[in-house]
């Protein structure tokens, strides 16, 4: 979103109707996608499509943090560490961590640290991971929309969800959740984060030109949508678990008490989450 | 910039006196430091600065060098911003590769520089697609006293408002003034608890729970945002925090400027 100064100043953003490029009016987010518990070696995990963003977001924790120096007596830490595929983007990305996401992984980690009860695991590290696959702006809302859902996914403590979004200035017009195009030519971004249940403030960038005017519009372009994406997140963990509960109620007369523990390899024992339809579905093997 | 041990009587002490509205240091909430500026201190550098905010003292220098541009912007000069935060600043800064908290502080103070348009980049090049000049801002700590945000913000607005680019020396004509435009200026905000205290010194910074960074231009309007810390705040704030930035902002600028 920096590299890129030179504007084509025929380009238009938004039309006389106030419709965007990609068809969108101002105040519509692009389509998102969530799904919880998407890995199966990860404590939590989720992955999420939102618009041409395809991010996946897993945490392990809370577990014994190395090197053993960086452990605080008195609480969790929370480590983010946000990483680009190198083909998620348009040119190919150098692997490794640069700048500009060791920045990202810093603020991404500092909103967590807000919500997750770090004193209840002292000496532990909550570690997020964050991969983006496919990159189309506002991965970092995307990515830590998916990590919020990882760290419930994993059972990890929290006031709340976190739930981010961005809104922009594009032709002049301030609006929701600007994609590649409008990121790069337009005026203005400015992604947040907040705590949807207590409205606190936990992630807050800006680049870009905004009057005072301008902002406070941003900003409840934002709110407003991170209702909306809370629900989709609220909603994707109920699909997770809800479906568990369904095999579980399915799957108990089944189950004979005085099975042999041999019959079973043991991972089946105490494997109660189901990962895709097609593992749940038992005529499917042959 | 990390971990120092903060004590609790400190701790009460500093949010005692701020919930008065009274700082340790006998300023107003919203009032910021001491700030001093000198110009052309290092005569080497195109442009440079000496910064004190307090006891926060910095030294930032601008160095060009004709360079090529990058392939999406053809016509626009390079510019680059580095922090060191070299050890002798403070007993918590260490030798080596530059770490998260200098990378987010070169960022930041980047971003400000660079979204407020202050400097026309696009009047820093010499032939498109082949020849632009590259302007290297580099942001040295000298003594760390809490707000280096603010403190490095100044010192790069400063010296680049005195950089002339060294043409002559590079075969590339007359010399001529870094082309300045605009004159962005950050303010950075720390909340302790229920608290917003403006320019926080060593000892707010190290209890805050809560920072946020707003950079204003000469309108009043917004370049750039930072927030920083494991701490939240509400809308409320963020709001409160902007109107501040605002006003110091206006009373900062001329002592940038001069």
């Amino acid at each position: 979103m920096e590299d890129i100064e030179h504007i084509p100043k025929q380009l238009k953003l938004i039309d006389e109707n106030g419709i965007r490029l990609d068809g969108r009016r101002f105040d519509e987010l692009r389509p998102i996608r969530i799904e919880a518990g998407v890995l199966r070696r990860a404590d939590g995990s989720a992955y999420v499509e939102w618009g041409g963003n395809k991010v996946l977001a897993a945490v392990y924790g809370p577990r014994e943090a190395h090197p053993r120096h960086l452990q605080d007596p008195a609480r969790a830490l929370v480590q983010c560490r946000y990483n680009m595929a190198p083909f998620s983007v348009t040119d190919r990305k150098r692997p490794g961590p640069d700048r500009r996401s060791v920045e990202i992984s810093k603020v991404i980690s500092e909103a967590f640290s807000a919500v997750v009860f770090k004193e209840q695991f002292p000496r532990t590290t909550v570690d997020i991971f964050i991969e983006v696959l496919q990159a189309d702006a506002g991965t970092r809302c995307a990515g830590l929309t998916a990590a919020a859902v990882a760290l419930a996914d994993a059972g990890v403590p929290m006031k709340d969800l976190v739930t981010s979004c961005a809104s922009g200035k594009i032709g002049g017009v301030v609006c929701l959740d600007l994609n590649k195009d409008e990121d790069n030519f337009g005026e203005a971004d400015c992604p947040m984060a907040i705590v949807p249940r207590t409205g606190e403030v936990v992630l807050l960038q800006m680049d870009g030109h905004l009057s005072y005017e301008e902002f406070r519009k941003a900003m409840d372009l934002s709110i407003d949508a991170t209702k909306r994406i809370y629900e989709m997140q609220r909603d994707a963990l109920q699909r997770r678990y809800s479906l568990t509960l369904d095999e579980i109620l399915k799957e108990a007369p089944l189950a004979p008490a005085e099975t042999p523990p041999s019959d079973l390899p043991p991972e089946f024992e105490d494997d109660l989450g189901p990962e895709t339809p097609a593992n749940r579905n038992e005529e499917g093997f042959p | 910039m990390s971990e120092e041990i903060i004590s609790d009587l400190m701790r009460d002490y500093v949010y005692r006196l701020a919930s008065s509205g009274q700082r340790a240091d006998g300023r107003a909430l919203d009032e910021p430091r001491k700030l001093t500026v000198e110009t052309g201190f290092a005569k080497n550098a195109e442009g440079s600065a000496r910064v004190k905010l307090g006891n926060t003292d910095l030294l930032v220098g601008v160095k060009m060098a004709v360079g090529t541009p990058y392939p999406d912007t053809p016509n626009t000069g390079v510019l680059s911003t580095s922090v060191e935060l070299i050890p002798m600043a403070s007993p918590t800064f260490e030798a080596g590769p530059p770490r998260p908290d200098s990378i987010e502080l070169a960022r930041v103070v980047d971003r400000g520089i660079r979204e407020s348009k202050m400097v026309n980049t696009e009047k820093l090049c010499i032939i498109p697609k082949e020849k632009v000049w590259m302007l290297f801002i580099d942001i040295h700590v000298l003594d760390f006293d809490g707000n280096l945000f603010d403190a490095a913000s100044y010192g790069a607005v400063a010296a680049l408002a005195t950089t002339v680019v060294p043409a002559k020396a590079q075969n590339q004509g007359e010399d001529f003034p870094l082309p300045v435009e605009h004159w962005p200026v950050s303010v950075t905000t720390a909340k302790i608890r229920d608290i917003l205290l403006v320019d926080p010194n060593l000892d707010e910074e190290r209890m805050a729970d809560a920072r946020l960074t707003v950079t204003t231009d000469e309108n009043g309007d917004i370049r750039a945002m930072q927030k920083g810390l494991s701490g939240s705040f509400s809308y409320d704030e963020v709001k409160r925090i902007i109107e501040t930035a605002q006003k110091v902002g206006e009373a900062i600028r001329p002592i940038l400027r001069s």
